[in-house]
């Protein structure tokens, strides 16, 4: 259990997907200017994340690895999330008009997002079990969540405030994003 | 090395072909039935999905449209031309959709507002508004640090050199982008249509005119309108409120001008007088000024009775393209206006043209068709999808004294003026009596005078100050020649032969209970006085016997309805004006009729119809002027309403009012003072 627990806390603060291993930029800056987009988008990532996590674990042991194609990884898995994304859009559509709302528009963004994709790498590279992936996966996609929110509370505040004309927009948001990172660092002495 | 790339590229087709199976078959299964107008629509849209118009992409955007939650105007990025087409699917007609504009509730910049402390933070509202409110006395101030501005995307905003945001109505698109970004809700999307639905809330800024209005017009708005010479604006902003701008200019009883700022210091606004001037205007221009109407809704609503309370709600429905019908009892529309009101006071030429704008809106008025006899109200109830009922008050109360039903020369009030409406000329003798203190005794004893009687005394139980006829009607009606009894109270009619030839009546004296002093008979204290014709004008009430128990009624024998919506106890039915509320006013039984007008359309919307939270059921508590400001006096005193001569006021039926012309009336409107709750302009001083 403590475990489990570990990896938790390493996959949501000290090797945060965003901060730490910085996958997942674009949206991290794109739909980071409010907090309840960020809040959405954080809720279809750790939906998606887990899921296809499962699946891309289970086409490397049960496909990939028997015919000896270790070297399709990459390529098999964009296929696969790409189908998964897809699916569970038209499967919330039809199940629940509600969820689908709420995460709908965010959905089709996910399935060209970076973070999705190395989750499931990095689930295979450290040779995670099935129980591993799936807690790693939903530890990683929380930290998403997390930093992204934390960040469009930030930049919320940001549009109050009195910037120099040159650093308005992307180019606070950068830097913002780099001070966050650094704070997130401190973790490191953690685990 | 051939083989190992073949098996690669087996695998990895394999992989492709059976996902895309997968997704195929999931996408049968789990199909969605659509409306194949959502696709025809989608394929209209400009389909760059950008968002701009608050659906998630044209997809849902087109849905919303379907769903008939959103306009085909939707789409802001492809503007008219989208519109067009997104119409041509819808099957609606584009030309009268009309897009909102964004504006400004608050109209004091930096050197007429009333300053709480100097704001020196972050040049932003919304964390100005974090301090106390931000900068102003007035909890409704535009803070006018332009953050609406920044968020415009569109380059519609500027900040104008008062401080307050300045709006360039070609560029606005509507996309409400600065309505969500200020923090006091001060600018909004603003359009006839939704300010026809309008309701006072405690939470804008309203002038103390302008709140005492029961129809709500935008008072300083229309007065600023005439002082620049943009008479059109005046006339469209006062019917925004109040179709009956040609009657209510000639005989409301202008509560406004009691509440006027300017009042305080010096006289009011002749706001009534200014409201008839735009109103002559374009009836002088003999060009219908109307707003425009939203497209067909397929609705049907029927409307019984003609009176203004009918006509307005009739109007305000069509407006919104809905299709109604008004049926009349009577053989012309227009009720008390044209069977109670008379000539003098307001011509039937006038009301014609009026009625005529009701109609030009689209209503169908059906006359000599009455409720109760020709058709029913579950006959209305089944054929229609909802039913506004403004049958006014016609009952006259009676006298309740000796011998008044034994003469024919005894008769009620409204049964006199019906038949002067009707064109008769009935002879009086030279001794007319009028019972009763309200307009409709004043309507029949100038109208006597009129007829050529030699005398005309007017019986009231109570005093001069207790009388409900506005007060200029009675100082005219004394200017006239009407003699006042006050503090009498009929209690027999004496005759012989079946002809009236006296009046025995009780003196009476006031007595003070707190609120409206009582009368009370003087013990033995009865005269008697000679009458050739006695007319009791002592109070109208509904008559609620054509519906029977259908409607639930109140203890005064008046339809019950709800505050704001005018629903009565039964889902499809409304009322209002005098037939709700008992003998009332035009203007109220306007408000009634534009209140029942929202409500219905909302209620066949299949929304919620209450009232805004912060509804204003009465006009709020003005606090007058705040210290470090003073009105300024103007050059010119408040203006005099001609009239016409005596002699041909006593003779005949001529309209005794003129109406102002243009040079009074601009000058009259440079007195007003635009105000606001708090601010107004016109004063000297600044806060110390
Ligand atoms: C003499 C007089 C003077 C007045 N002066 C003023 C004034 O100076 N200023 C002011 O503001 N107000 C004045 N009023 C009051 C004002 O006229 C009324 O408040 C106003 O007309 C009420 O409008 P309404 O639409 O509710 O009803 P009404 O105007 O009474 O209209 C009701 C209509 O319903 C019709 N109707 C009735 N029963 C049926 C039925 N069964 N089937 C079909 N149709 C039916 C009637 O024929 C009538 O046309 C005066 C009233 C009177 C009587
Ligand atoms: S309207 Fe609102 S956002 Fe715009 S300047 Fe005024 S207070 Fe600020
Ligand atoms: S001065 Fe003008 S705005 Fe102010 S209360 Fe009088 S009429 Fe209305």
């Amino acid at each position: 259990m403590t475990e489990y627990l570990l990896l938790f806390i390493s996959a949501v603060f000290v090797n945060n997907i965003l901060l730490a291993q910085f996958l997942g930029n674009c949206p991290f800056i794109g739909v980071s200017n409010k907090v309840s987009t960020a809040l959405g988008m954080a809720m279809a990532v750790v939906f998606v994340i887990t899921i296809s996590s499962m699946f891309t674990w289970m086409s490397v042991k049960y496909l990939l690895i028997p015919l000896e194609l270790e070297y399709l990884q990459t390529i098999a898995f964009i296929l696969i999330i790409a189908t998964l994304v897809q699916f569970v859009e038209i499967f919330i559509q039809k199940v629940s008009p509600t969820l689908f709302r709420t995460l709908g528009i965010y959905l089709p963004l996910i399935t060209t997002n970076c973070a999705v994709l190395g989750v499931s790498i990095i689930n295979i590279r450290n040779e995670y079990d099935f129980m591993h992936t799936l807690v790693h996966s939903f530890s990683a996609a929380v930290g998403f969540g997390l930093a992204l929110v934390l960040f469009a509370g930030i930049r919320e505040r940001h549009a109050l405030c009195d910037i120099p004309k040159p650093l308005r927009g992307t180019s606070l948001a950068l830097i913002t994003a780099g001070l966050l990172a650094l704070t997130f660092s401190a973790f490191k002495g953690l685990l | 090395m051939l083989m190992s790339i073949a098996i690669a590229a087996g695998i990895m087709g394999a992989i492709g072909v059976f996902s895309a199976a997968f997704l195929g078959v999931a996408g049968k299964v789990f199909a969605i039935v659509r409306d194949p107008k959502v696709d025809e629509l989608e394929e209209a849209l400009v389909g760059a999905n950008c968002g701009a118009c608050g659906y998630s992409g044209c997809a849902a955007a087109a849905q919303a449209v379907v769903e008939g939650r959103a306009k085909v105007n939707v789409c802001l990025l492809g503007g008219a031309e989208t519109a067009e087409r997104a119409a041509e699917v819808m099957g609606v007609d584009v030309t009268a959709e009309e897009t909102p504009v964004a504006t400004l509730g608050c109209n004091y910049g930096v050197d007429n507002a009333h300053l709480l402390f100097d704001y020196r933070g972050i040049k932003d509202c919304r964390a100005a508004a974090m301090v106390l409110g931000g900068g102003k006395v007035c909890a409704m101030g535009c803070l006018g640090l332009g953050t609406c501005v920044r968020a415009c995307n569109f380059g519609a905003l500027r900040l104008g050199d008062n401080g307050l945001p300045v709006v360039d109505k070609d560029k606005c698109i509507a996309c409400g982008a600065c309505e969500a970004s200020c923090p006091k809700g001060i600018i909004k999307l603003s359009s006839t249509q939704l300010r026809i639905a309008h309701q006072q809330e405690s939470t804008e800024c309203l002038a103390p005119c302008e709140a005492t209005c029961p129809a709500q017009i935008d008072i300083p708005l229309y007065i600023r309108s005439i002082a620049e010479g943009d008479y059109r604006q005046a006339i469209t902003t006062i019917k925004e409120h109040n179709p009956f701008p040609l009657v209510c200019g000639r005989v409301c009883p202008h509560p406004c001008e009691a509440a006027c700022r300017r009042g305080d210091h010096d006289e009011p606004i002749a706001i009534n007088p200014l409201k008839r001037f735009a109103a002559d205007y374009e009836m002088n221009l003999n060009e219908r000024i109307l707003p425009n109407r939203a497209p067909s809704t397929g609705k049907k609503i029927a409307v019984v009775g003609s009176g203004p309370s009918g006509l307005t709600c009739a109007y305000y429905l069509s407006a919104r393209g809905h299709e109604v019908k008004v049926f009349e009892a009577m053989p012309k529309p227009g009720g008390m206006l044209r069977y109670g009101i008379p000539d003098y006071r307001l011509p039937q030429s006038v009301l014609d043209w009026e009625i005529g704008g009701v109609e030009a809106m689209g209503v169908e008025i059906q006359c000599n068709t009455a409720l109760g006899k020709d058709i029913s109200l579950e006959q209305l109830e089944e054929e229609y999808d909802a039913v506004y009922l403004a049958m006014g008050a016609w009952k006259s109360r009676a006298m309740r004294i000796e011998g008044e039903d034994d003469y024919p020369e005894i008769e009620s009030g409204i049964a006199f003026l019906e038949k002067l409406a009707k064109g008769e000329r009935p002879e009086l003798g030279d001794e007319v009596v009028i019972v009763g203190g309200g307009n409709t005794a004043m309507d029949c004893a100038r109208s006597s005078l009129r007829l050529g009687a030699a005398n005309v005394y007017l019986l009231y139980r109570r005093s001069r100050a207790e009388m409900p006829a506005a007060v200029h009607e009675v100082n005219d009606g004394e200017f006239e020649g009407i003699q006042y009894h006050f503090l009498s109270a009929p209690i027999r009619a004496v005759g012989t032969d079946n002809s009236l030839r006296s009046l025995e009546f009780q003196r009476m004296r006031l007595e003070d209970h707190g609120g409206r002093p009582k009368p009370v008979p003087i013990e033995g204290d009865i005269g008697n006085m000679k009458v050739t014709n006695l007319i009791a004008a002592i109070g109208q009430g509904p008559d609620l016997t054509a519906l029977g128990t259908m409607v639930d009624a109140t203890k005064w024998e008046t339809v019950l309805t709800e505050i704001g919506t005018c629903q009565t106890n039964r889902e499809k039915t409304f009322a209002g004006g005098d037939f709700a509320r008992g003998g009332a006013t035009v203007v109220e039984g306007v408000r009634d009729g534009r209140d029942g007008a929202r409500a219905i359309h909302l209620f066949l919307n299949g929304e919620d119809m209450n009232v805004p939270e912060n509804y204003l059921a009465k006009p709020p508590k003005f606090t007058g002027v705040k210290g470090g400001f003073e009105v300024l006096p103007t050059d010119t005193p408040r203006v005099e309403v001609p009239v016409i001569e005596k002699s041909e006021r006593v003779s005949t039926f001529a309209e005794v009012e003129i109406t102002l012309n243009e040079e009074q009336a601009k000058q009259e409107a440079a007195r007003c003072l635009q105000c606001g709750e708090v601010c107004f302009k016109g004063h000297r001083g600044k806060r110390s």
